[in-house]
């Protein structure tokens, strides 16, 4: 098995998966080799092609498929008989199948969120929950008048934007736009792509966002928001270790608004995944392992360790109050959206992210902006 | 008086050949000692070379066949906005690094005056030369963070407005210029000093015997001695200006959106980030390749001209 978990304690919660696994299949010996992210990224292709593991770490949709597509991985819809299927996520289920067909198991997802700090919004006068549009926008303005920012967020690694984007996208024109958009199959001037973006000026010119987005990274944002200079950030779940336990209590955590509530409910919560490469040496054994992973008390068990969302439903967890809530937004959904760089053709995706970035300071620069992402999703789809 | 050491006429006669010596041969040893060095240089620079100006033909993403595609490549970068600010932007670096030598030598010439304190001023100037041009990166990158950063501290203390240098798309090409600038001069002035340490005292002490002035003394003593170090510093800071990847990646990533891409970050980020347009990478690493060649090649060939005379 080749691991990306590379950050102490997902590592630690794999190696006593493997060992618990190992006593329950006593023939099966797992050798777990763990890389750190980036590393793991750049050697993966080399893996599929060449020597392979028998299982590796990836994630679901079209970051799956573009290995799917020339055949480097495993068909498993073996695994995925009808009680099982009953028991996880449908949306999680529909990122890992081409074609109909299964091509990894999801193993956990962590929903995009709105957190909120409920103490500097209510000093600003904010009546929470924010559920709607109109809510957000409000809100925004009554935490300038108080002299806090709405909204950190940092955009100098690019994908923080592109969180709103998807969510506005899925709000306002629905999954199924969505999931045509992010395959290229609609060009971005069309009317509902403008309309995303017109949207997203409201914010802006709301003052929701953070001055300096450009040049903090996510985590010196979300420092801002610990210093109680700003009151939301959209992130995923992997930003709750980095609050300080003492303002713990005080954060929220809400799906984004509604825009029209017509639209089928969505979420965007990227899929952690495993699958086996079609030069696996001991497929059979692999597979044994991938259904493993999708018991309810592994799930559990991982759910708890990795700070994520369980994809099998039966799983709960009953002692932690932001994941449960990340439990109950993702509960009612039967729509799943991967992040925008997962979803899209990397190289435009590259360009689709600086434009936003590029919007979200210079908005009047949205035809020359959607001209650029249009040019380049018409050399990238073929 | 005869020459013993030189096989005249006599003296070859009565030579004894040493065994180990086989003048039939006379080229292997040298061959045997720069092999390696050839070799470890075909394979590791030259082939590469190669392989990228080849690679730059063809259209491939790391996992597919390779595809032919003749020009095509450098038809999208002559189209390619990004391209177009890489490019400005590699040269106006370069024309700002020109500063480097002028501030170099002008460190080394007050640097090396035979004063006490010197020693640890010249200490001093040089140190981010020996820290690594990454971590002078991320330090000025947190000295000009806009939420956290020192300087913004500093300005709010005395009462004046903060700046925000690496959001702006005119200046955070300038902000990374202007770290890579202060590495730049501590470099040229050791060469510099190198430089000056060579000087001929008889020259300048027979200069001042004459008693000519300060300037008349750096213009016709000095500094014509100084020309080798100045090809040198001009050539590392070429070259120094046009390479530079480091702090542009850590300082900026190259944003806010493109505005402070260089070449060679347009390259890496083509090759390498989730793009793995690897052919477009190629091509742009070639055009950075002529481009060098361009800047440091007539250098060179006047540098070996005037080494001949």
């Amino acid at each position: 098995v080749n691991s990306n978990a590379s950050d102490p304690a997902p590592r630690r919660i794999w190696q006593e998966v493997i060992r618990d696994f190992q006593s329950a299949h006593p023939g099966i010996t797992v050798v777990l080799n763990t890389y750190d992210h980036e590393s793991y990224k750049k050697a993966l292709p080399g893996w599929l092609t060449g020597t392979a593991p028998d299982v590796v770490f990836w994630n679901a949709g079209q970051r799956m498929r573009q290995f799917v597509e020339p055949g480097l991985l495993r068909d498993v819809s073996a695994i995925f008989t009808p009680p099982i299927r009953a028991l996880l996520n449908e949306g999680a289920i529909d990122l890992v199948t081409v074609g109909g067909h299964q091509f990894g198991v999801p193993f956990a997802l962590y929903p995009i969120s709105l957190y909120l700090r409920r103490d500097l919004l209510e000093k600003a006068g904010v009546k929470l929950p924010i559920k709607s549009w109109n809510d957000l926008l409000s809100a925004c303005v009554a935490l300038r008048h108080a002299g806090v920012t709405p909204v950190a967020i940092g955009t100098r690694d690019l994908w923080p934007a592109a969180a709103w984007f998807d969510q506005i996208d899925l709000r306002l024109n629905g999954p199924d736009f969505h999931a045509d958009l992010m395959a290229g199959r609609v060009p971005y001037n069309d009317q509902r792509v403008r309309a995303v973006f017109g949207k997203w000026k409201e914010l802006i010119d709301a003052g929701c966002f953070l001055n300096s987005h450009a040049s903090l990274s996510w985590q010196e944002a979300q420092l801002v928001m610990n210093q109680g200079r700003a009151a939301m950030m959209l992130m995923g779940n992997f930003i709750v270790p980095n609050f300080p336990p003492e303002l713990l209590d005080r954060i929220e955590l809400a799906p984004f608004p509604l825009i029209d509530r017509d639209v089928i409910p969505a979420e965007e919560a990227p899929v952690n995944s495993l699958h086996i490469p079609s030069a696996a040496k001991n497929p059979e054994e692999a597979e044994i392992f991938l259904a493993y992973v999708l018991q309810q008390q592994v799930q559990e068990r991982l759910a708890r360790g990795l700070a994520m969302i369980p994809v099998n439903r039966d799983a709960g967890i009953s002692d932690d109050r932001l994941l449960k809530a990340g439990i109950e937004q993702i509960a009612g959904v039967t729509r799943l959206s991967q992040y925008y760089d997962r979803d899209s053709e990397p190289a435009l995706a590259l360009v689709g992210m600086k434009a936003f970035q590029e919007f979200m300071m210079h908005p009047e620069r949205l035809d020359t902006l959607l001209d650029r992402i249009e040019k380049s999703r018409q050399t990238v789809v073929r | 008086m005869p020459d013993l050491t030189r096989p005249g006429p006599e003296n070859q006669r009565h030579r004894i050949r040493p065994l180990y010596s086989r003048p039939a041969k006379p080229l292997v040893f040298p061959i045997l000692l720069l092999a390696p060095a050839v070799v470890l240089f075909a394979v590791f620079v030259i082939y590469p070379i190669l392989k990228t100006i080849a690679l730059s033909f063809y259209s491939w993403n790391g996992l597919s066949q390779p595809r032919f595609v003749g020009f095509a490549n450098y038809r999208e970068l002559a189209a390619d906005p990004v391209f177009l600010i890489a490019l400005t932007n590699s040269l106006l670096w370069l024309a700002a690094y020109m500063a480097a030598p002028v501030l170099g030598l002008g460190l080394a010439l007050l640097t090396s005056q035979q004063l006490a304190p010197m020693r640890l001023i010249r200490a001093m100037f040089f140190l981010p030369y020996v820290i690594s041009q990454a971590v002078i990166a991320l330090v000025f990158g947190w000295f000009l963070n806009s939420e956290f950063g020192l300087l913004n501290a500093l300005l709010h203390a005395i009462g004046l407005p903060s700046i925000h240098p690496l959001e702006s798309e005119r200046f955070s090409i300038l902000a990374a210029i202007t770290a890579g600038l202060w590495l730049q001069a501590a470099y040229c002035m050791m060469l510099y000093l190198a430089g000056l340490s060579l000087l001929d005292r008889d020259l300048i002490a027979a200069a001042r015997l004459d008693n000519i002035g300060a300037l008349t003394l750096f213009r016709k003593v000095i500094a014509p001695q100084l020309r080798p170090a100045t090809f040198i510093v001009l050539m590392v800071t070429i070259v120094g200006a046009l390479r530079n990847f480091d702090l542009i990646a850590i300082m900026t990533l190259g944003g806010p959106y493109d505005s402070s891409t260089v070449l060679a970050y347009f390259a890496y980020e083509q090759a390498f980030s989730s793009s793995q347009r690897l052919g477009y990478a190629a091509a742009i690493s070639t055009v950075l390749f002529a481009m060098v060649w361009g800047f440091v090649g007539p250098l060179l060939l006047y540098m070996l001209a005037s080494e001949k005379t």
